[in-house]
């Protein structure tokens, strides 16, 4: 066991109660073979014996595993919830961390060595020395489709993706262009299609990335990876390209023209503004002393 | 029981698997690339780099096949109170060790299914050295290409070449290891 109490008084928060990280030995270790199988096989959904977490299915039991079983002492990590460090589950699984394993945290994208995500990339292009973990809800990208456990992975083995097209051509027939605007299905080093759980399809480029990229399904028991400079491709038609597509309109707050930006409902009579969804992105730009078209009319009221 | 098998092992069990799991899983994640690793004393003929992997990724529900000369009472005595993992024979090892001369050959492990390609022997190889220069890796976690020593070519292009099933590689020595997934496309340097 890993004596706790010989630990300098700034962790004093730190529980001593638990084995580091949370999750006992042998736990981690199952989770940690089955994420360097994943790594092995990239895009392949590796079945993983996903344990109770002290927190609901859908608020990361996942990747909270996933993290669990990779962090070291000096890891430095990161917890978003689209995009925003300050939300409750990215509070929550980041106060978890704090206790459990005492790991120091940052909001700052360049500083975290381990970034566990909801539903995002970070802004900020990552590094060959950081760690990306994502949570996933649903991750058989061919779910929806075939409701079979047993149908979907005979699918995956025979390489039978067709349905995943008919699904995205019945898009173009219905709405003139494929309408799927997250978890957009990708295919991995041309054999494994996979879903890049619910992150917006503007992202889905920046997974080739120098960075490691794991996925954790708690209720679902699967974990699967994507090793650095993984080939990525978004499913598509050559008449009906993939485009990453997001609002078009620039951050009212730090004016970036190039993020991904969140709508809020400003008001009863339908204003509405938009605004970076990665929290640190436009912290730092802000700080940097871009301004936006929102933060500009604020300044105005105040004068 | 040998004393000695009782020593060797984690000093701080939880924070030297964390370490040693980071060095393998950046080895896996970057085919080619060499990790040092420290913490295990396992008996001749065994790497310590060998040592931590055995801690880290093994325990009571993972076989493990020793080959040749690592078949020895000392390691299966260390295995026994530090891991505890069953011995077996080499078809239904989910881990194997040996040098490449006594774990030939290769066909004997298992390489997954159709439908559980992950169900696959991982082997780790122990070499007198590691040298990042030879053959020419390509392939997932490898921005251009990487090079690496190989006690072989053909080999680990046809288990390439049976992807997504096959077997995952460690290389191991002293205290430095390396890794070579079924992914990696290798080419004579």
């Amino acid at each position: 066991m890993l004596d706790l109490s010989a630990k300098s008084p700034e962790n004093a928060a730190e529980m001593s109660e638990y084995n580091f990280a949370y999750l006992d030995e042998q736990t981690k270790r199952m989770i940690r073979r089955a994420i360097l199988k994943g790594l092995a096989i990239p895009g392949y959904q590796v079945p993983f014996a996903s344990r109770e977490m002290p927190m609901p299915y859908g608020w990361g039991t996942g990747g909270v595993q996933v993290s669990a079983a990779t962090l070291t002492p000096e890891d430095t990590l990161k917890v978003i919830d689209q995009g925003a460090d300050d939300t409750t589950n990215a509070v929550s699984i980041r106060k978890f961390f704090e206790k459990t394993a005492g790991v120091a945290t940052t909001e700052e994208t360049s500083d975290a060595s381990l970034i566990q995500t909801r539903h995002r990339i970070p802004e900020t292009e990552l590094s060959e020395d950081q760690i990306l973990v994502y949570q996933v809800p649903i991750p058989e990208p061919l779910r929806f489709l075939e409701p079979s456990e047993v149908e979907t992975r005979k699918m995956h083995s025979l390489e039978e993706y067709g349905l995943m097209h008919v699904k995205l051509y019945e898009d173009i027939a219905k709405h003139g262009a494929i309408a799927t605007a997250y978890a957009y299905p990708v295919k991995v080093e041309g054999r494994y299609v996979m879903d890049p759980s619910p992150i917006p399809k503007f992202d889905n480029p920046k997974m080739e990335m120098a960075a490691i990229q794991l996925f954790g399904a708690g209720r679902e028991q699967r974990i699967y990876a994507l090793p650095p400079y993984t080939k990525v491709v978004s499913l598509d038609f050559d008449d009906y390209p993939f485009e990453a597509s997001k609002a078009d309109h620039a951050c009212d707050m730090c004016g970036a023209e190039e993020s991904y930006l969140d709508e809020v409902i400003m008001d009863d009579a339908g204003n509405r503004m938009f605004v970076c969804s990665d929290t640190d992105y436009c912290a730092g730009r802000r700080a940097a002393g871009h301004v936006g078209a929102q933060a500009v009319a604020d300044r105005e009221i105040g004068q | 029981m040998n004393a000695d098998a009782l020593k060797g092992g984690f000093a701080n069990a939880p924070v030297g698997a964390a370490h040693g799991f980071r060095a393998a899983m950046n080895a896996m994640a970057r085919p080619g690339k060499i990790e040092v690793v420290a913490g295990a004393v396992p008996p001749a003929p065994m790497s310590a780099a060998a040592g931590v992997l055995l801690l880290t990724l093994c325990d009571p529900e993972t076989p493990v096949y020793l080959a040749g000369a690592h078949d020895c009472e000392a390691v299966r005595q260390w295995i026994a109170f530090h891991v505890g993992a069953p011995l077996i024979r080499p078809e239904r090892a989910v881990f194997a060790l040996g040098t490449w001369d006594a774990l030939a050959p290769l066909d004997q492990f298992a390489i997954g299914t159709a439908e559980y390609p992950d169900r696959s022997a991982t082997v780790i190889v122990e070499q007198l050295e590691l040298v990042a220069e030879g053959a020419v890796l390509r392939g997932p976690g490898i921005k251009d290409t990487a090079r690496l020593g190989l006690p072989d070519v053909s080999v680990f292009q046809r288990n390439a070449m049976m992807f997504p099933l096959g077997l995952d590689f460690f290389f191991t020595a002293k205290d430095r290891l390396v890794a070579l997934p079924r992914t990696t496309k290798v080419e004579a340097g």
